[in-house]
């Protein structure tokens, strides 16, 4: 028994943040696909996508820390340091939270070089900000195989939404690539 | 392009960030890319702006460049 | 030699009122070269050929024009400078550097010594497309390194057959193994190009004339060619002349002297397109006489370019004509830059149309078109195609009107 915070106190709390932490990435991928659309997304300005884009990643990040922060403290999900980096050798279900492990030095890796891409250039910038389309499926897997089976359905629910979500921004995005792929012919040409 | 603002067109991609956040200054083409209005010079009182723009476009297109 | 011949020799028509400097020296072998021209005019020391060149008034013959001892000055303050001698002549209607790296490889080379020698570059390059050409100036190369002719090694660099192979920050993507394609223009090549190294790229024409100014000296180089724009140059004239080629001929030649050169025209002609494919035509009715230089030119709106002189028969469509140029510079877009890759292709349809059937607001989309790409683009390749369209909506004004109205000039109705 930990002090302070009950073992129980901290599970909670990490699958919470868990799970904040999860919607928080599926908010940035779904932001960060629809950017490269050509229209904007409505009611949304562009500088204003680009923004929040960046607040929703740096804010899981955040819930990331104290996700894993607490679990390493409860005994109970007898998480270790090791366990952040290297994946697939924890003692609680090791694949499912090797996949977790994986995506987070991904998004790790993807949030640092992003905060330092003008210094980075844009080839090195993009080359990682692509592992993005790696990084959020593990997250995703990881909150459906990880979660305790109590409440199991609930967080099915959550990650459909998430799956949801990024699928009608990639959605969006492409039948924006293909309307442009026809110029608007009255703008241009007599 | 407008002297202090230059775009590095081989890494625009017409997202339009700063035509928004430099509405003064920049609009769009038929086809989405960034074109000054008006005079080439970004004045004082929208130097602060132009930086904003220059640190938010997705492609770290934007540049100021001293006129 | 320390110091240029005192007493030029009169070799091989270098000399004399019909001088041609450099297609005169023209040399098989080495040891043809070495008769013709002698050693190469070594002046120990960099930066002392600057000020001949400077006192002779060389500009760039890649078409910029560009002042070449300011070239040159300009990289003499580099550390550890990088020499490309840029051949890859990517417009369709020029075959001038191509003619003279096959038949003067060696008055090219000696040039790019010099010029190495001047800007204390410690290696060369000559970029050139594949083909007779590239194989002349390597065999030229196997000679001169058995014979250590040569102080800065040269390597060969193969260049693509697209049109914005020449352009510079093209050839130094090109020299460090990338893709020929533009770049921005972050930081003049001249201060970091290849491998972030101070780079001068210079046309073969230009290190041709720089060879023949450091052997004969300034005086000798300004005694043909204009006040302003002294020398030779070699331009390739094509289209309705009777033998078209390379011809070297004086700045400031009156065009219709240039057409009796390549025997003079075998139809009446309507126009003539100077500069190349990013030039402008000089319609032949007020034209005729314009003399071939950067004065005499400007009044007409055009520039000698890179030399080409394509002459267009009366019975061609002028309009249908340019359609197909500004076709082909459209396909040649490197698709970097949206308002290149997107208003080329723009500008060639709109053009199409007025070379057929065209409404009539089609010229004046056209000029919108020609307005939106100027000056937007990593390259040239854009403001280079709006003055070409401007100057084919000048030139052809009447076929214009002829179009607009159903008709066509080339085709009786």
């Amino acid at each position: 028994m930990s002090t302070g915070l009950s073992s129980e106190a901290l599970w909670y709390l990490g699958r919470g943040t868990g799970v904040v932490a999860l919607v928080l990435l599926t908010v940035t991928v779904g932001l960060g696909v629809a950017t490269g659309a050509g229209r904007p997304l409505p009611a949304l300005p562009r500088s204003a996508v680009v923004l929040v884009h960046r607040n929703a990643s740096l804010l899981a990040v955040s819930f990331l820390a104290v996700h894993v922060g607490s679990l390493l403290f409860d005994p109970y999900a007898q998480l270790r340091v090791v366990d952040l980096v290297l994946p697939f050798g924890g003692a609680y279900r090791p694949l499912w939270l090797g996949l977790g492990t994986a995506a987070l030095d991904l998004i790790l890796a993807i949030v640092v070089t992003s905060l330092a891409r003008h210094r980075l250039g844009l080839r090195a910038w993009r080359a990682v900000h692509w592992l993005t389309y790696a990084a959020w499926p593990l997250a995703v897997l990881h909150a459906v195989g990880t979660g305790s089976d109590a409440g199991s359905l609930w967080l099915r629910v959550v990650a459909a939404g998430c799956v949801l979500t990024v699928a009608m921004s990639l959605a969006w995005r492409h039948q924006q690539s293909t309307a442009a792929a026809r110029p608007a012919r009255s703008e241009v040409a007599a | 392009m407008s002297a202090g603002l230059h775009v590095d067109w081989t890494a625009c991609a017409g997202r339009g960030v700063c035509v928004e956040l430099l509405p003064e200054l920049l609009e769009r083409d038929p086809w989405g890319y960034p074109m000054p209005r008006g005079g080439p010079v970004v004045p004082d009182e929208l130097e602060p702006h132009a930086r904003r723009a220059v640190a938010l476009c997705p492609r770290m297109a934007l540049h100021l460049r001293p006129s | 030699m320390t110091s240029t011949i005192a007493h030029p020799v009169v070799a091989g028509g270098v000399e004399g009122p019909t001088a041609r400097p450099l297609l005169g020296a023209a040399a098989a072998d080495l040891a043809e070269h070495r008769r013709i021209s002698g050693p190469i005019p070594w002046r120990d020391g960099p930066g002392r050929l600057v000020a001949d060149v400077q006192d002779a008034g060389l500009t760039g013959r890649g078409g910029a024009g560009f002042p070449t001892w300011r070239k040159l000055a300009a990289m003499a303050t580099g550390a550890d400078p990088v020499l490309v001698a840029n051949a890859a002549e990517g417009e369709p209607a020029s075959a001038k550097d191509a003619t003279l790296l096959t038949r003067c490889p060696h008055l090219v080379l000696d040039g790019v010594q010099l010029a190495a020698e001047a800007t204390g570059a410690g290696s060369a390059y000559l970029y050139a497309k594949p083909g007779p050409a590239a194989d002349a100036a390597r065999f030229a190369l196997a000679q001169r390194r058995a014979q250590a002719w040569d102080r800065v090694p040269v390597a060969v660099v193969e260049a693509p057959l697209t049109f914005l192979a020449g352009e510079e920050s093209a050839v130094v993507a090109a020299t460090e193994g990338r893709r020929a394609v533009p770049r921005d223009k972050a930081r003049p090549v001249y201060r970091s190009g290849v491998r972030g190294r101070p780079t001068l790229v210079q046309n073969v024409e230009t290190l041709a004339h720089l060879a023949q100014i450091a052997r004969y000296g300034a005086r000798w180089f300004r005694r043909t060619g204009t006040q302003d724009e002294p020398g030779t140059l070699l331009a390739t004239i094509t289209g309705a002349v009777t033998a078209p080629g390379v011809y070297e001929l004086p700045h400031g030649l009156p065009l219709s002297a240039a057409l009796e050169l390549a025997g003079g025209a075998d139809a009446p002609v309507q126009a003539v397109l100077v500069g190349g494919y990013h030039g402008g035509w000089l319609p032949m009715a007020t034209a005729r006489h314009a003399p071939l230089s950067r004065e005499g030119l400007r009044p007409y709106g055009c520039a000698p370019g890179a030399g080409v002189i394509m002459a267009l028969p009366r019975s061609a469509c002028g309009l249908r004509a340019a359609a197909g140029i500004v076709g082909y510079l459209a396909g040649q877009s490197a698709r970097q830059c949206g308002p290149c890759r997107n208003g080329l292709p723009a500008m060639a349809a709109s053009l199409g149309r007025l070379a057929g059937s065209p409404g009539p607001d089609q010229p004046a989309a056209l000029r919108r078109l020609a307005d939106l790409v100027d000056g937007r683009g990593a390259c040239h390749h854009p403001d280079g195609t709006a003055r070409f369209v401007r100057s084919s909506l000048l030139a052809f004004e009447a076929e214009v009107g002829l179009h607009l109205h159903g008709r066509c000039s080339a085709s009786p109705r």
